[in-house]
């Protein structure tokens, strides 16, 4: 198995992240972001599921740039300058710790795409046999989404019209 | 916080150019998702991005930016459109949002299904993009008479 198109992927995405982390302008940080959620999207294109890269493309590398760059519009100049202090040490040591702990962890995770994962085991199966003969939807997901877990569904546009709501509640001052 | 339009003539052509391009493709996006990637929740994101866009190049005095707050005015009819497909179905006499009980005569029951999931995706969408949009006047106050403030 070679890695010619993961590792350059990996790389890419651990600079945009870091960049963003420790660049000292929070628009630069704005528009690294995005540039970072546009190559999370390359994986998720790469994994296979298209429907989450259109989604990471959309709202993360656009939609979530487009409101940042607004509120930094809203805020005063020179608080977009911030000033990084050095991060405490139980910090530095800790977190690369924490990181080792969980790639040891991760062994014992199963192989992706493995036929005889739990995941792969219990209803997917049924999913992937009878949704077009059900629904007539040759989109596995859509058919999930939208029909098999409609009410799921329904709970998040639940959410998403409250955070509008909320938003508009917390933010609108055109009062007339 | 937009206060007038975008200076560039560059930005404003491309902008008029790419706008009802991003607009067909949502479409194509929201009513292709049940036979390739996407879906409501795609479809309506690119919509409401379609508007920003708009919003963000014309400024708020231009025609495009009154059509989207007017579209920002429609908060929850995308959810109301979502739950009513749901209670059709209970009318029909079966269990909330399943889709097999909608009251159509003459069609199967995939049919019904695939039906009811196009309709309950336009419902996600139509809920989505006014979020997105709504989130953005929020965000930036744009008026309706020209002056903004922030």
């Amino acid at each position: 198995m070679t890695y010619s198109f993961e590792l350059p992927l990996l790389i890419l995405l651990i600079l945009t992240a870091g960049g963003a982390m420790f660049v000292k302008d929070l628009l630069s940080a704005v528009l690294i972001l995005g540039s970072y959620s546009f190559f999370l999207a390359l994986v998720w294109a790469w994994l296979g599921a298209v429907d989450v890269a259109f989604v990471e493309a959309v709202v993360g590398s656009g939609l979530a740039t487009v409101f940042f760059v607004l509120t930094l519009f809203g805020i005063e100049p020179r608080d977009t300058l911030i000033r990084r202090t050095p991060p405490p040490i139980a910090a530095v040591v800790g977190l690369p710790l924490l990181g080792l702990l969980l790639l040891y962890a991760a062994n014992d995770l199963p192989a992706f795409g493995d036929p005889a994962s739990p995941a792969s085991t219990y209803v997917s199966p049924f999913y992937l046999e009878n949704s077009l003969a059900d629904t007539q939807t040759p989109n596995v997901v859509t058919a999930v989404l939208m029909d098999y877990r409609a009410f799921d569904t329904l709970m998040e546009t639940v959410v998403i019209y409250t955070a509008g709501m909320a938003c508009w509640l917390l933010l609108r001052r055109d009062a007339r | 916080m937009i206060e007038s339009r975008h200076d560039s003539v560059i930005v404003r052509h491309l902008g008029g150019g790419l706008i009802p391009l991003v607009q067909i493709f949502a479409l194509y996006i929201l009513f292709f998702g049940q036979h390739g990637p996407g879906g409501g929740f795609v479809g309506g994101v690119m919509m409401g991005t379609s508007f920003i866009l708009g919003i963000l190049v014309f400024g708020p005095t231009d025609r495009s930016t009154v059509v989207a707050k007017r579209v920002a005015e429609a908060d929850g009819v995308g959810l109301i459109i979502f739950a009513a497909v749901g209670g059709l179905c209970l009318i029909g006499g079966g269990q909330f949002l399943n889709y097999a009980e909608l009251e159509i005569p003459g069609l199967a029951a995939p049919s019904r299904r695939y039906l009811g999931i196009l309709l309950t995706q336009i419902g996600v969408a139509v809920d989505i993009a006014v979020t997105a949009v709504s989130i953005v006047f929020s965000l930036s106050v744009v008026s309706g008479n020209g002056d903004s403030h922030v």
